[in-house]
């Protein structure tokens, strides 16, 4: 295997692992705080439980993502210490911060963990809310250097130098705030969904179970609003990448011939040396409408840019693709839920509606891999976009494909370790929680 | 000078990781000297406390690439494999701890939880004492020309090992001396006092070991240390303060004892770093790389020591409350069963 491609495959696993603990951090604080902040408002015992058992799998996940984000800041050295040598000093300002944030969290959760006989409750509570702001800043950080990447910015580049750096610029770069917004939201849709799935493939098991109709409901209710608000903020997103990244956005639509106007392209199969789509569906001049706001703007297809500077088109618009359909999906099912919980809540206790969310189980969580597929992917062969290309920042070391592969042997086994530990979690709830103790 | 702010914090979070962390892994390597049936009481004492010291680690990775970015990446492609296994360490370890309190059932797999954590436990501070020693060696050599030259040998050698050896030596003996405090049983402390005692004894070894290896790969350690006065005072002070940890030891007096303990860490690493100073890491051929010749832009500097300590007003106090909240009630028992 080759040393480059082993590199970002390692990159990628790496990546791809870690995001989805990082999700499960940012939201699952907050699901939490809910879930405690009623039990103390109501005194309902199924809450304080709830908060319980959910923080014991928060536990879990956080240790986990604490060592798979320990990797990562490694690993930008390891596999690219080329691309660190001259970006450190550039974007390195959001990772400083995000080491308070990380280690505000950490200290937080600790209190949270295990203070629940030691601290007053609502201080308790507030630890939790805590946890969770600390880690959306966390969040928020990591992608504002991530951003810097597709909108460099707050230096100038001579001679294969960066002089005049201003990481100030370079932190709040132009891509930051689209970026941000949108993992924040994926977070919450990605939890909310995975956490109201699992609680409602558990009510199909035990249908009266009070401890997860609470569950389901503050999960899908903080799911629901964010996947509504998600597609506002992609729109947000694909107006902002159509600006900066137009080579991006015409891999993800495979959009091979500037046209004005542009048909959007749903779904479909690019063949990129034929240069054109199999089985899609085009809508006319949609392209340009979300891309510039007008039915006939012009949009930069990849005929405007260099062969070599192509991001591979097949794997960005098909992942591309999914996000966009699995987000829709999510969308709608949040709808379907408000709308039932507002008019006709006897529906929400259907086995076919328990069917649907358990469906959307995982969902999210492959619409937030998809969408970094579309992040990363789109921006090559760029690792700061129009400025370094990643062939030239790989580390010199050969044999990288043992790494790679070492890497991947462990994520593999933490990965089944973690199914493993949550069957074993939710297998142990019935004697806990299920009882009839919170029969009305 | 903003530099200098950020080389104290580099500094400080380097010495937490080594006295919070250390003794955290040390814990680990503990259970070999002190047996199962103190698993409980050494679980028991860094659980609510072992994310937090993760943290210093980041920080110091932070602080090198943002401010010191060549250092981060000639370490980070030089001793890629070491590096790599000190991840293995920290994943495994982490995970294994964790899974072990938080499995909802016991059975035979709390055994496999934790022999990867004792082996783990071993493992880290291996690693991480290896590529500190490979650092100081002067192996590094940008232009090696076989895979061997560039990233094998700079690390792979009886020097860098026996600092790492050393490390876990260190490591462990502070959890030892921290350990004496976390129990009230009598019985226990005797235990966490004996092994304390049998792991000096190794530390020493080791760090003898540290000495003649260095001879024996060309850095006359003894030579380097009377290099700088801070250097050789550091060495005095720490030769002079173990009589004085050990008779601490001998009266019971947990917060003098678990002082003195850190302070042989910090003594130690103050000496590691000024027999080298200015340099930070030793090249072989060119020129050794130091803080000067490493450092960013001072715009960078500037924002950097901003979000240190802007960071630290915030963490500090914290932090602070973490101990409080969960080590604060032993602090006043132990004051008690003294009167």
């Amino acid at each position: 295997m080759e040393d480059l491609l082993a590199a970002r495959l390692q990159m990628a696993i790496s990546l791809g692992f870690h995001i989805i603990f990082s999700c499960i951090g940012i939201a699952m604080p907050f699901l939490m705080a809910i879930a405690e902040y009623r039990w103390i408002k109501t005194g309902e015992r199924v809450y304080q439980d709830l908060a319980k058992a959910w923080s014991k799998g928060v536990a879990i996940f956080f240790a986990t993502g604490a060592v798979s984000g320990t990797v990562l800041s490694f690993e930008l050295g390891l596999l690219w210490p080329r691309f660190m040598e001259h970006a450190g000093s550039i974007f390195g300002m959001p990772f400083s911060w995000e080491g308070t944030a990380f280690f505000v969290e950490a200290i937080a959760l600790g209190l949270f963990l295990y203070g629940w006989d030691r601290l007053r409750p609502w201080v308790h509570w507030g630890a939790g809310l805590v946890v969770g702001i600390s880690g959306v800043a966390s969040g928020i950080f990591v992608v504002s250097a991530n951003a810097w990447m597709n909108a460099p910015a707050g230096f100038d580049w001579v001679n294969g130098q960066a002089v005049n750096v201003d990481p100030v610029v370079a932190m709040f770069n132009a891509a930051w705030l689209s970026q941000a917004i949108h993992m924040t939201l994926a977070a919450f849709v990605a939890t909310g969904f995975g956490v109201a799935g699992l609680h409602a493939i558990l009510l199909l098991r035990h249908p009266n179970s009070r401890f997860h109709q609470k569950a389901m409901t503050i999960a899908l209710t903080v799911a629901a609003v964010t996947a509504l608000l998600q597609p506002l903020s992609g729109d947000f997103s694909a107006k902002d990448v159509a600006k900066r990244q137009p080579a991006k956005l015409a891999a993800m639509e495979s959009h091979f011939e500037t046209t004005q106007p542009a048909d959007l392209v749903v779904g479909g199969i690019p063949d990129v040396d034929a240069q054109k789509v199999d089985y899609a569906i085009r809508i006319p001049n949609l392209l340009s409408f979300l891309a510039h706001g007008s039915f006939d703007a012009e949009v930069t297809g990849l005929d405007a840019i260099p062969r070599d500077e192509w991001p591979p088109v097949l794997i960005t618009h098909i992942a591309f693709q999914l996000m966009v359909a699995f987000g829709m999906a999510m969308a709608f099912v949040g709808l379907l839920f408000l709308f039932f919980r507002w008019k006709r809540p006897s529906l929400l206790r259907k086995r076919w509606w328990l069917r649907l969310v358990g469906i959307m189980t995982p969902l999210g969580f492959l619409a937030v891999e998809f969408g970094w597929t579309v992040t990363e992917v789109g921006r090559q062969p760029w690792i700061i976009y129009g400025i370094m290309k990643t062939k030239d920042a790989v580390t010199p070391m050969p044999g990288l494909q043992y790494p790679f592969l070492f890497f991947t042997f462990i994520y593999l086994v933490l990965s089944v370790v973690l199914v493993w530990l949550m069957r074993r979690q939710i297998m142990t709830l019935p004697q806990k929680y299920e009882s009839v103790k919170y029969e009305q | 000078m903003l530099v200098d702010i950020v080389i104290l914090f580099l500094a400080i979070s380097i010495v937490f990781y080594f006295l919070f962390g250390g003794a955290d892994f040390g814990a680990g390597v503990l259970e070999y000297f002190t047996g199962r049936t103190h698993r409980q009481t050494i679980a028991h004492a860094i659980g609510p406390v072992w994310e937090a010291n993760h943290v210093w680690l980041i920080l110091v990775v932070v602080i090198l690439f943002m401010g010191f970015p060549r250092l981060y990446s000639t370490l980070s492609t030089y001793l890629h494999i070491p590096l790599v296994l000190l991840l293995l360490g920290i994943i495994l370890r982490g995970t294994a701890f964790t899974y072990m309190h938080y499995d909802a059932i016991e059975d035979r797999s709390t055994r496999l939880y934790n022999s990867l954590f004792r082996v783990s436990s071993v493992l880290t501070p291996l690693f991480l004492g290896i590529v500190v020693g490979a650092a100081i060696l002067g192996r590094i050599d940008p232009e090696a020309e076989t895979f061997y030259a560039g990233f094998i040998r700079p690390w792979f050698n009886g020097f860098s090992f026996s600092v790492g050896l050393f490390t876990i030596g260190l490591f462990t003996l502070l959890a030892a001396i921290f350990m004496i405090g976390e129990t009230d049983d009598l019985e226990e402390k005797e235990v966490f006092t004996r092994a304390a005692g049998r792991v000096q004894i190794l530390t020493v070894f080791f760090g003898i070991m540290v000495f003649g290896s260095g001879y024996a790969y060309g850095l006359p350690m003894l030579q380097m240390f009377f290099n700088s006065w801070i250097a050789i005072t550091c060495v005095i002070l720490a030769t002079l303060s173990l009589p004085l940890l050990w008779y601490f030891l001998k009266r019971g007096d947990v917060l003098l004892t678990r002082l003195l303990a850190g302070l042989q860490i910090l003594l130690v690493l103050g000496a590691w770093f000024w027999i080298q100073a200015p340099v930070v890491i030793r090249i072989q051929s060119g020129v050794n790389l130091t803080f000067n010749n490493t450092v960013a832009p001072e715009a960078t500097i500037l924002q950097l020591v901003l979000a240190l300590i802007v960071g630290s007003c915030i963490i500090l106090p914290s932090l602070y409350f973490l101990m409080k909240t969960f080590k604060g009630e032993q602090f006043s028992q132990r004051s008690d069963s003294r009167r």
